[in-house]
């Protein structure tokens, strides 16, 4: 497209930025900001994103709960976060605007859609002056840009009623955006015909508003340049864009393919984990089973169901769909069948916060049930980063005939990072490893098939799905006689079965890797032990607390149930150990309980990931109440907000010991 | 698909091998049989294990699953494979397991309490979904299990461990759900006649999809003779209504009752010498509609008055497990087996060199 080209108008080169995109949750904000994360990821930036957008579908528009934004680090290096705090901010009504305006630093650029900021609007948004009038503003550099009427205008002639019309306004703003940051809209326009092919008007009104936005950049003056954030030196290789739910999705897609075991899905919709559903039931190509049961109960019931017939039986869920299937957990641990549980964690209790994020279920994973009842838990730390803890998940499920939990969230979920595509011959072969005749001698001399049979490596049971003959046996809740698997009520044998399978699940940890520590010298006295989607924020500051010349360890761990063998001796090498998390500090309750380790407890639960600069503050604190050889003392706690007097919530988090 | 569950819906082991004669013994498993003494539960056991030699299937081809309560002991007895799972999830379990396995006969077993009360959500929808499973829900209307209370289907004003001053509930008519629930196979047997039992089964076997099979079953110890006025050798004749495709629907001695449709459509009962022989009702399990069914299943309010026993609904609505097999046999055959490596660049992909 020749009036898209990059004119010889002024850029500015710069390393990075970040980018909030905010509006009505009407607006098309998450669908804007995949398009330009799309558009940079193709163009050979490093980025992280991340969506965050109310639980209702179209609450009260112009206000305040209905504001929808999607944030983007788009980088000429390796990044692990979204970022902290926005240099641009397009706000496209006045609740957009007030929402977001807290988080920007001095000196970011604010674009907003002008037309929005009338009376009726910022009445709605809780304003009783104009912030563009006031100079309430002033820290900022602010761009009045009239969105709304040029986008209605330009569609005028092509039959588009100006309501309709209206709706393009996203198109808009994602087009100026591109001149901004010298990004070519060729891409975009292309999906932009093929997501609205047989809609013309609609099709036409968006492009129409794109090229607008776009030209508005280059012609209005308004700008004093545009800027450009170049291709990052990446490792070579493929890369894709993707979010935690589609690498989950396809993880458990190859590991069905790599195991060879049919994939059955029981599930039931819940938000954040619906889109592993809905990627899912796209790829019946690979003989993907999906079931929309009739609640949660049945979901993970039918997978069960399945996992007894010899599927890969597979369920999803989130906040309070995790507690209805405790009770089908509990009998998959007794059956001691291969199942795997995804739980994208939100924020809790009961219902909580759908959309937000955070990491309280982990306690809920290992004691969520009752009797003594272990099972494995695999967490994933990055978006990515779920295809390949999917795979691992499955393949503990399988090989120890157990139910497994898989801990994502909702930051993993929606965000997106560039993935480097594994090799495809490189993944791991799973051997479902089916029974396939007697095991066992009876007192009367026969062979017989009994299935509770111990491997003695693994201390796995058989797994005989229904159809061969002489493999017949009976399996259900109720406590087992040890090999048999017949009923049995005998205290002795309860005990015995209760250790043997704690056993079984605690010898995953001879099965797993040793803790993977990030010690540039191995002379850093505080390590920093993290879980799940804090990975990105926790890498970030450290590389910055290292960038100040302090050393510091990081330790992000992936098996959370059992824990890797050696973790123990890891811990002890610290002098200090600083423990992050969205939660009230549940895997620290685990280290200490399991180590006697008196970690250091820094948690947040905002409904939002850590950001790089609390994690940064954090770790220095901690680093500097040890140097100052008062490493135990309570210092670090209040220092760095600890446990406030008035009961206000610190700002960045809570320390705690 | 894994060879698990071969294309024509046999299993590879045994699938050229003719089925082999077997007696009721090579179905029993080697497990003591744990009901009270008396228990009606002995008697649908027996039906099962008689019948089973007879349907020309293999016991590794078999699963029964049950939920929980007295019923659902009933897969330990069985020499096939089997699960005893939770409280009123074995529709949901059978769900996950027929729909894989098409080659599978899989019966779940059940009771009142178990599929009406904490499972009634799975059952109803497992009926509506047509999945290709057997349901036979022993109906004893008493928690037994737990040892005497009344369940979703004791009569009102029922006194029990729990409403020692008699029960308030309106109980559910099971036939009368299961219609509702657009079930494709539904029918009503008892426990004192293990002949016409093991017709029913038979039945519901033949079925392909949902079978509801309600089983009037006395608990000896705390609801002994519930269904006594009706299933006791002496009341029988007068009291069961035997439904026969395609026959009037008459019972008596001298089958001198008969079922008739007035002119508001409602079902009632009459003598025959009355009204005439051709004016009876003759009996449709084909019919499409179920309304007709559901008048059948209230013609009695409780096991106290004639009683219709038999097959009432039996129709062909598609199979849920076959309908998917075909769904993803289909998008097989338009796009071809899935590739992993093309799969994981089905988005926006580009390449740092």
């Amino acid at each position: 497209m020749s009036d898209t080209t990059m004119n010889e108008h002024e850029s500015e080169v710069l390393d990075r930025v970040i980018l909030r995109f905010a509006g009505d949750s009407g607006d098309g904000m998450q669908l804007v900001g995949d398009q330009f994360t799309n558009v940079s990821a193709l163009f050979g930036n490093d980025l992280a994103t991340f969506p965050d957008f109310p639980a209702e579908i179209r609450a009260p528009a112009g206000t305040l709960a209905g504001v929808s934004a999607f944030q983007v680090q788009i980088s000429d290096h390796d990044i692990l976060t979204p970022g902290d705090a926005p240099n641009v901010l397009v706000a496209m009504n006045p609740a957009a605007l007030k929402a977001n305006v807290a988080t920007l630093p001095p000196g970011a650029t604010v674009i907003v859609n002008v037309d929005a900021f009338e009376e009726r609007n910022l009445t709605k948004a809780g304003y009783d002056v104009n912030p563009l009038t006031d100079g309430s503003l002033s820290a900022y550099t602010v761009y009045e840009v009239p969105m709304t009427s040029i986008t209605t205008e330009v569609s005028k002639d092509a039959g588009v009623k100006p309501r309709d019309a209206e709706r393009s306004k996203n198109f808009f703003a994602l087009g100026l955006i591109c001149w901004l940051y010298t990004r070519p809209i060729d891409g975009t326009a292309e999906w932009i015909k093929s997501k609205y092919e047989g809609k013309f008007l609609v099709m036409e009104a968006n492009l129409r508003a794109l090229k607008a936005g776009y030209h508005f950049g280059e012609t209005a003056e308004l700008f004093a340049s545009s800027f450009e954030v170049r291709p990052a030196t990446l490792e070579p290789g493929e890369y894709v864009n993707i979010t935690g739910n589609t690498a989950t999705a396809w993880g458990l897609i190859a590991a069905a393919k790599q195991s060879g075991l049919p994939l059955f899905l029981g599930t039931y919709p819940i938000t954040p984990a619906s889109d592993i559903l809905h990627e899912l039931s796209k790829h019946k190509e690979f003989g993907v089973r999906t079931f929309q049961a009739e609640d949660e109960i049945a979901g993970i019931g039918a997978a069960l169901g399945a996992a007894f017939g010899g599927a890969l039986g597979v369920t999803t869920t989130s906040g309070p769909g995790v507690d209805l299937k405790a009770e089908m957990m509990g009998l998959g641990v007794s059956l001691e069948l291969p199942l795997l549980i995804i739980n994208i964690q939100r924020g809790g209790p009961s219902t909580g916060l759908p959309t937000k994020t955070e990491q309280a279920d982990l306690l809920h994973a290992m004691y969520g049930r009752h009797g003594e009842s272990p099972l494995p838990i695999v967490a994933a730390k990055t978006p990515s980063h779920c295809f390949e803890a999917t795979i691992e998940a499955v393949r503990l499920a399988v090989k120890y005939r157990t139910p497994v939990i898989l801990l994502s969230d909702g930051y993993l979920a929606n965000g997106t990072e560039p993935w480097r595509l594994p090799d495809v011959a490189d993944l791991p072969i799973i051997d479902p490893d089916f029974a396939s005749g007697p095991n066992h001698i009876d007192e009367a001399g026969n062979e017989v098939f009994w299935p509770y049979v111990r491997d003695e490596t693994t201390l796995a049971r058989p797994w005989a799905p229904p159809g061969l003959a002489g493999l017949e046996h009976r399996i259900g809740g109720l406590e087992k006689a040890d090999g048999s698997g017949n009923v049995s009520y005998d205290g002795d044998n309860h005990e015995r079965m209760t250790r043997l399978r704690a056993a079984k699940i605690a010898g995953i940890a001879n099965d797993i890797p040793p803790t993977d520590v990030d010690d540039e010298d191995g002379h850093a006295d505080v390590l920093v032990v993290g879980w799940g989607s804090t990975y990105g924020a926790i890498a970030a500051g450290v590389r910055r607390v290292r960038a100040r010349g302090h050393k510091v360890a990081h330790a992000h761990l992936v098996h959370l149930n059992p824990f890797p063998a050696d973790l123990g001796d890891v811990l002890g090498r610290y002098r200090r150990v600083l423990v992050p998390e969205v939660n009230m500090g549940q895997l620290s309750r685990l280290l200490r309980a399991e180590y006697l380790v008196d970690v250091v407890s820094f948690t947040q639960l905002k409904g939002i990931p850590f950001r790089a600069a609390s994690m940064e503050s954090a770790i220095l604190e901690l680093i500097r109440t040890e140097d100052a050889g008062d490493g135990r003392s309570d210092a670090v706690t209040s220092s760095v907000g600890g446990t406030p007097v008035d009961g206000t919530v610190p700002a960045d988090g809570k320390v705690s010991r | 698909m894994t060879d698990l569950a071969q294309a024509d819906g046999t299993h590879t082991n045994g699938a050229s091998v003719p089925v082999p004669v077997t007696t009721r013994k090579d179905w029993s498993s080697d497990q003591e049989v744990r009901w009270c003494p008396g228990c009606g539960d002995y008697t649908i056991l027996a039906a099962m294990q008689m019948l089973l030699p007879d349907l020309g299937v293999r016991r590794e081809n078999t699963v029964f699953l049950s939920g929980i309560g007295c019923a659902a002991r009933l897969p330990y007895y069985m020499n096939t494979y089997g699960m005893h799972s939770i409280h009123g999830r074995a529709p949901a379990i059978a769900t996950g397991l027929a729909t894989t396995r098409p080659d599978l006969d899989v019966w779940v077993i059940t009771g009142d309490g178990d599929s009406l009360s904490i499972g009634g959500n799975h059952l109803i929808h497992a009926l509506r979904r047509n999945v290709n499973i057997t349901i036979l829900l022993f109906n004893n209307q008493i928690y037994g299990l737990t040892k005497g209370q009344y369940s979703p289907t004791s009569e009102m004003a029922k006194v029990t461990k729990s409403t020692p001053f008699g029960s308030l509930e309106q109980p559910f008519n099971p036939l009368s759900l299961a219609l509702g629930a657009e079930a494709s196979f539904v029918a009503r047997s008892h426990d004192m006649d293990r002949k016409h039992m093991t017709e029913m089964f038979r039945r519901a076997h033949a079925h392909k999809g949902s079978s509801f099979v309600e089983i009037y079953q006395n608990c000896n110890v705390f609801n002994d003779g519930a269904f006594e006025q009706i299933t006791g050798k002496d009341h029988r004749s007068e009291m069961l209504i035997p439904l026969v495709h395609g026959e009037p629907i008459r019972f008596g001695a001298e089958g001198e009752h008969g079922v008739v449709r007035g002119p508001d459509g409602a079902v009632d009962v009459v003598s025959v010498a009355d009204v005439g022989e051709s004016a009876l009702l003759v009996h449709d399990e084909h019919r499409e509609n179920p309304g007709l069914a559901f008048q059948l299943s209230r013609l009695s309010r409780g096991p106290y008055e004639p009683t219709p026993i038999g097959v009432f609904r039996d129709v062909d609505r598609p199979e849920y497990g076959l309908e998917m097999t075909r769904q993803v046999d289909a998008v097989i055959e338009r796009k071809g087996e899935g590739d992993i490596a093309a799969l994981l660049r089905s988005g926006s992909s580009w390449t740092v060199e």
